[in-house]
């Protein structure tokens, strides 16, 4: 998993690293934006700060020109919900006139299992469709994480890009210090895009994302601060998982699914979809779950208002049978009316044990896993009829 | 026969003194794997369930003569344990730990392309030959011993589609779960080699699930170099772009790469016939047995 944080906290990192970038302030109220449009002076770029791509043709980016046009922009801008992610606050940023627009770009290639620097002319468009339709406009360096870039690595990648001579040497620092940034902050992604031209030959970083690896956070205290920081706006039930530590993920269809690995979850998913149901999420409880998280991914689903069914399939490995049934029974003993069906199918370590204690008024148990789903999508039905 | 594991195996426990190694430690003696040390920097000396522990795994490896290594270190050091592992000449290195961080993996890689050691994982299960030893955290009961090796991604998803196969009488040479994670040692194509060449193994169960292009190498290998016959399994076809599904591998880019569409199309044009659920994975099994 990674970490995405707000372009003004990329801003931040790239800039204390010397990456030159616009003058900025970071607003959340109308009053604020003008406030800040007064420092760094007129025309000024808004932007939403929300963790999605194209904000830009969402409505999420406005350039003005006077106070009138920037409380009109604030006030469209600050609270919108931009591709389901609400904005809370914006960047005020000093307008670059530019000449040229570069992408540059550090990255995991996990085919090659090594870092990859990546240069383009054609920056300011979404890079993956040029990687899509002419992958040859995007240089690329596979770089050795035991030596690091070596500087004539980032001068290869920016030639064989066809970055113009007078801005080649301070785009191949900018790359330098890009890899540096990824490298010393476990960075999964660190790109600029685009990556200003002037008319000057002066280059400046007019966006920045930089996505860190989640699992590598222990030693990131800092970032990890900003994740708190840059948490606060996805999907409600998504921010409930978090709390509790699942692997979750929304979906837009009706049938409830939980279970332990990703592998075996996802075929659940599959399999919902296969016997002609909707997943409505995809539920991970993780590995040697015990009583009290069982419970709570049930309190989970059974909050999404969507779910009209739930699967519970359980392959016991390292997780044991008896305690998901514990999880279940607790769960469920609590209600006077079951909200939504629950349908349970146990296997592997001591599902014996688990279909003991196992409450089977409260539930519908099934031997196969391809049963337990075909059950659970016709509980979803009839609700709907 | 089978491939990588059997009862001659003599095993390194790395992390034996903590909750997980020591349970599984344990667990592994108990099915028959052969574990002749444990090493935990600072507790050498000592002994859990009757295995002595050295400080390093370069004690381990020149007093016990052990060969292979199972690797339960917290993610933060695993790395460096996996490091260790590499530079103590051993012949298998099983990573079992989730969460170690990518750069630290792709260091890991750089040096396994300067070593003789295989790695399996991280963020797996481990591996299996049935009736003779395990490495990693499989339960045992669910394998049978027979004629189909396996190869998969995910561990719950190989017991749920190794159950379909021994409900059925149908045992395995080999189980390898190669793990989760987006730089793994062992990949699909490294697993299929082991098998093709494994005179024991008649047929080989691939399964595979979104993220990456491993399904579709392999998918390109198969065509070129495995005369046994394949059957596969592709986890996430409902999975949205953009989401990662539980394995941090697992996940559409935004760009459509990586889906199970393109690996679906790519095993069946290397003539791999693909289950669409576990129980129909059997089914092709059964027929290639027949």
């Amino acid at each position: 998993m990674v970490m995405k944080l707000h372009e003004y906290q990329a801003k931040q990192v790239f800039a204390d690293a010397g990456i030159p970038t616009p003058a900025s302030q970071l607003a959340s109220d109308v009053d604020g934006v003008v406030a800040a449009a007064d420092e760094v002076g007129y025309p000024v770029a808004i932007k939403a700060q929300v963790q999605v791509g194209g904000r830009g043709k969402a409505g999420g980016i406005k350039l003005v020109d006077d106070e009138d046009e920037a409380r009109e922009a604030a006030d469209e801008i600050l609270g919108m919900d931009l591709k389901g992610y609400h904005v809370g606050s914006v960047l005020v940023e000093e307008a670059v006139d530019f000449v040229n627009e570069l992408y540059v770009g550090i990255t995991m290639d996990r085919g090659e299992g090594k870092p990859v620097a990546m240069v383009s002319t054609k920056g300011g468009v979404n890079i993956e469709e040029v990687a899509e339709e002419d992958p040859d406009a995007i240089a690329r360096e596979h770089i050795d994480p035991s030596f690091g870039m070596h500087p004539y690595q980032a001068r290869k990648a920016v030639y064989d890009a066809g970055v113009d001579q007078a801005v080649a040497r301070d785009v191949s620092s900018v790359l330098m210090t890009l890899y540096e940034l990824w490298d010393d902050r476990d960075g999964s992604d660190a790109e600029i895009n685009p990556l200003m031209v002037t008319a000057d030959d002066e280059v400046i970083a007019a966006d920045a994302v930089m996505n860190i690896d989640e699992d590598a956070l222990f030693r990131q205290p800092e970032l990890a601060e900003m994740e708190a920081e840059a948490a606060s706006t996805g999907d409600d039930l998504e921010q409930k998982a978090d709390e509790y530590g699942f692997d979750y993920v929304r979906l837009e269809g009706n049938t409830g699914i939980i279970g332990n690995g990703a592998g075996l979850v996802m075929t659940t998913l599959d399999l919902v979809d296969y016997y002609g149901g909707e997943p409505a999420n995809f539920l991970d409880v993780g590995g040697g779950a015990k009583a009290d998280r069982i419970a709570n991914a049930l309190d989970m689903v059974f909050s999404d208002d969507n779910v009209d069914s739930v699967v519970f399939n359980i392959f016991g490995g390292i997780t044991r049978g008896d305690e998901v049934a514990k999880g279940i029974n607790e769960a469920l003993e609590q209600f006077d009316e079951i909200p939504k069906p629950v349908v349970v199918r146990l296997a592997g370590t001591n599902w014996e044990e688990g279909m003991e204690i196992l409450n089977e008024d409260l539930v519908t148990v099934e031997q196969t896993l391809e049963d337990a789903v075909q059950r659970a999508v016709e509980y979803a039905g009839e609700v709907n009829e | 026969m089978s491939v990588l594991v059997d009862d001659d195996t003599r095993v390194v426990v790395q992390g034996i003194t903590g909750g997980e190694g020591k349970f599984h430690a344990e667990q592994m003696m108990e099915y028959g794997t052969n574990v002749v040390a444990g090493a935990v920097p600072g507790k050498g000396g000592q002994e859990v369930n009757g295995v002595p522990v050295y400080d390093t795994v370069h004690q381990a490896v020149e007093e016990e003569n052990a060969d292979t290594s199972v690797i339960f270190v917290p993610p933060a050091f695993a790395g460096d344990a996996v490091f260790e592992s590499l530079d103590s000449d051993l012949d298998l290195a099983v990573a079992i730990t989730e969460g170690i961080p990518t750069q630290d993996m792709a260091r890991v890689n750089k040096r396994l392309s300067e070593t003789d050691t295989r790695l399996i994982g991280p963020n797996c299960p481990g591996l299996i030959t049935p009736g003779e030893a395990k490495l990693g955290i499989l339960p045992g009961n669910i394998f049978a011993e027979g004629n189909v090796g396996l190869v998969s991604r995910s561990g719950t998803l190989t017991y749920q589609v190794v159950d379909n196969l021994t409900n059925r009488g149908i045992g395995q040479t080999t189980a390898i779960g190669i793990g989760g994670d987006p730089i793994i040692g062992t990949d699909f194509v490294d697993a299929l080699e082991l098998f093709e060449n494994d005179p024991d193994t008649d047929a080989i169960v691939m399964c595979g699930e979104i993220g990456g292009e491993d399904e579709e190498e392999a998918a390109a290998f198969i065509d070129d170099h495995v005369d046994t016959p394949v059957a596969g399994f592709i986890a996430g076809r409902t999975a949205p772009p953009g989401k990662r599904m539980g394995h941090a591998g697992a996940i559409v880019s935004g760009s459509g790469t990586g889906t199970a569409e393109s690996k679906i199309n790519a095993l069946n044009d290397a003539g791999v016939p693909v289950g669409d659920t576990p129980e129909e994975v059997a089914d092709h099994i059964e027929e290639f047995l027949a």
